[in-house]
């Protein structure tokens, strides 16, 4: 009986890879192999001038030295810059609504209205976001003239020729995209909070800034890493905004352009040495940040089930609820 | 007093919520405003209400040879769909794989599977351009849709659904009542994860439709651009000599399709958010 049951999980385990097989080997050809091809790339000098190619010549680390003593910091420094701008208005306003949504105690009328509006933006086509905004926010562009007319400025702010206008414009899309969608992340995390806990600090007499402090806070503290590491992740990929508002340029004076533009830049220029090692350092990086990642997707929850059953939970119990 | 405080708050969190919906919303007020005026109305500066050129605009944006709009649409079409529907097959059949059968590497690919969740591709973009030239697939819309087969984060959000929705023992059944292992998968199991299929086939359309920086990268020929290619040479045109009124009728189109799907499937893309665990 036993070697039969035995016998019978081998020969489905066969199953079981020819299952995983696609996925195994369609990330082997388009990302492993890639990622490969880069790293020894970056040990290369190879680029072209003009149709000529120049290279490939072994230069070991010279690359990534050049790299650190040329633009890259201060790239790396306009990418955080603008990610933080956004991200602080962004976890503020999510933790104030998060929190209003899920109060029993407050009434919001057309709650649900105000959810699909605020998720809106981020379904939104970026490039098409920033173009639009481009165009709304140029020097004779309609908020100029909107402004104008009801007399709160004097003449024409020049949005996009100042490194302040530049980035607040990058991070304000940066934010209305995303703050929509961390606050429903956040609601569903606070509506996971076992609500005896706030009825007994009802019961202490807590004030609201109480409650929110001493409970929901350190409560959802994991899923506030969670969206912080994430959200770090997304920051070091933003591109479409500011390379489009910019044209590419990163204007003014190069403070607007982010780690990906820099990437873009070399990969259209065919720059194969220098988008290689640049490429091996936003790896670095990202490999720390999925590590974190990793760490809290499987820590003490072998295999993310029970967070993703408590999210399912609360997420029905929002959909009864509305 | 307990009642007049909450009152405040009832108060501000309205004034607060409408601020922010009023950000949200206005610019895409002025957007579709904008795309219904002609360029010299346009120049005389904002009015609230439409104009009258809505047609004309659509009209000269389709017949703009420069920028064959209608041709973008249909890209964007058909890599987003292909994407969303190859993206949510094979991640359940990985999810499946995983989660239905005991094999000695389970553990290793799922942990694998894991590390590599959120990494962003961006940073193989160089090796990636290299290979497809290389396979004679540079400048077609192929290696837009085929490496999505493997979706880390599509793959996380089925197993989880999976261990919350699909029991074992119905899998066992199957087996007994003999159902091949394939044909369990496509009857019995898909019907199962139609949910969290929908959700992660919207999420996944959405994000192929507004994909930029791989697409610029791999196509060359106009007509074989997708919407945020076009959207970006738009930025490139002479300014001065540019009719805003198809620029904006441009943007219009790139984007009111979404926002029409979303507002069809608002509440379900809502409550599928928080379903996903990982977002992107």
């Amino acid at each position: 009986m036993k070697s039969e049951k035995k016998i019978k999980s081998v020969s489905y385990a066969k199953w079981g890879y020819i299952f995983i097989l696609p996925f195994f080997l369609t990330y082997a050809i388009f990302s492993v192999i890639p990622l490969a091809d880069t790293i020894r790339n970056s040990f290369y000098e190879f680029y072209y001038s003009g149709l000529k190619a120049i290279g490939p010549n072994w230069v070991g680390l010279a690359n990534y030295t050049e790299l650190l003593s040329a633009d890259l910091p201060k790239y790396a420094w306009n990418t955080f810059v603008m990610w933080i701008l956004g991200f602080i208005p962004q976890i503020v306003i999510a933790l104030i609504l998060a929190s209003w949504f899920t109060d029993a105690r407050l009434k919001i009328h057309g709650k649900q209205f105000f959810k699909v509006v605020i998720y809106l933006p981020n379904l939104i086509m970026a490039s098409a976001f920033a173009m639009l905004f481009f165009a709304l926010f140029s020097n004779a562009g309609p908020v100029n003239n909107i402004l104008l007319r009801m007399g709160v400025i004097g003449e024409a702010v020049r949005f996009m020729e100042s490194t302040l206008g530049a980035r607040t414009l990058v991070a304000l899309m940066n934010f209305l995209m995303w703050f929509g969608n961390t606050t429903i992340m956040l609601m569903a995390a606070i509506m996971g909070i076992n609500p005896s806990i706030f009825e007994a600090a009802e019961l202490d007499g807590c004030t609201h800034f109480q409650k929110f402090f001493r409970i929901t806070l350190p409560q959802i503290k994991p899923l506030l890493t969670y969206t912080l590491v994430t959200s770090l992740i997304g920051g070091l990929q933003m591109f479409d905004v500011p390379q489009i508002l910019t044209g590419g340029q990163g204007s003014p004076d190069r403070t607007t352009m982010t780690l990906i533009m820099y990437l873009n830049n070399h990969l259209q220029a065919k720059n194969y040495g220098m988008a290689g090692s640049l490429s091996v350092y936003l790896f670095i990086i990202s490999g720390i940040l999925c590590a974190i990642v990793f760490r809290m997707n499987t820590d003490s929850d072998p295999d993310g089930s029970k967070f993703a059953a408590k999210r399912a939970k609360a997420a029905a119990k929002k959909g009864g609820g509305v | 007093m307990e009642n007049k405080r909450s009152h405040g708050r009832e108060i501000l969190a309205h004034v607060v919520l409408i601020i922010l919906a009023f950000m949200c919303l206005f610019f895409f007020y002025i957007l579709i405003i904008n795309a219904t005026r002609s360029h010299a109305q346009l120049q005389l500066g904002f009015s609230a209400l439409p104009g009258s050129s809505l047609v004309t605009n659509f009209k000269n944006v389709i017949n703009d040879p420069a920028i064959p709009i209608l041709r973008g649409v249909l890209n964007s079409l058909i890599v987003s769909g292909c994407c969303a529907a190859i993206v949510t097959y094979f991640s359940a059949l990985t999810a499946y794989g995983i989660y239905a059968y005991d094999f000695r590497l389970k553990k290793a690919a799922f942990t694998f599977i894991m590390a590599i969740l959120v990494m962003p591709t961006q940073v193989t973009a160089l090796g990636f351009l290299r290979l497809i030239t290389n396979m004679g697939m540079d400048d077609s819309l192929l290696p837009l849709i085929i490496p999505s087969i493997a979706s880390p984060a599509v793959f996380y959000f089925m197993h989880s659904y999976m261990q919350s929705s699909l029991p074992k023992d119905l899998i066992e059944a199957a087996r007994i009542d003999g159902s091949m292992e394939f044909s369990t998968f496509n009857r019995i199991v898909l019907p199962i994860m139609k949910p969290a299929i929908a959700v992660q086939a919207i999420f996944t359309f959405v994000g192929s439709w507004n994909n930029y920086f791989i697409p610029a990268l791999v196509i060359t020929s106009k007509n074989k651009q997708t919407l945020p290619i076009m959207i970006a040479t738009l930025r490139g045109a002479d300014y001065m000599n540019f009719d805003m009124g198809k620029i904006y009728m441009m943007i219009t189109i790139a984007i009111v399709p979404i926002i029409i799907i979303y507002l069809l499937l608002s509440k379900f893309i809502v409550e599928g958010v928080t379903l996903g665990g990982v977002k992107e």
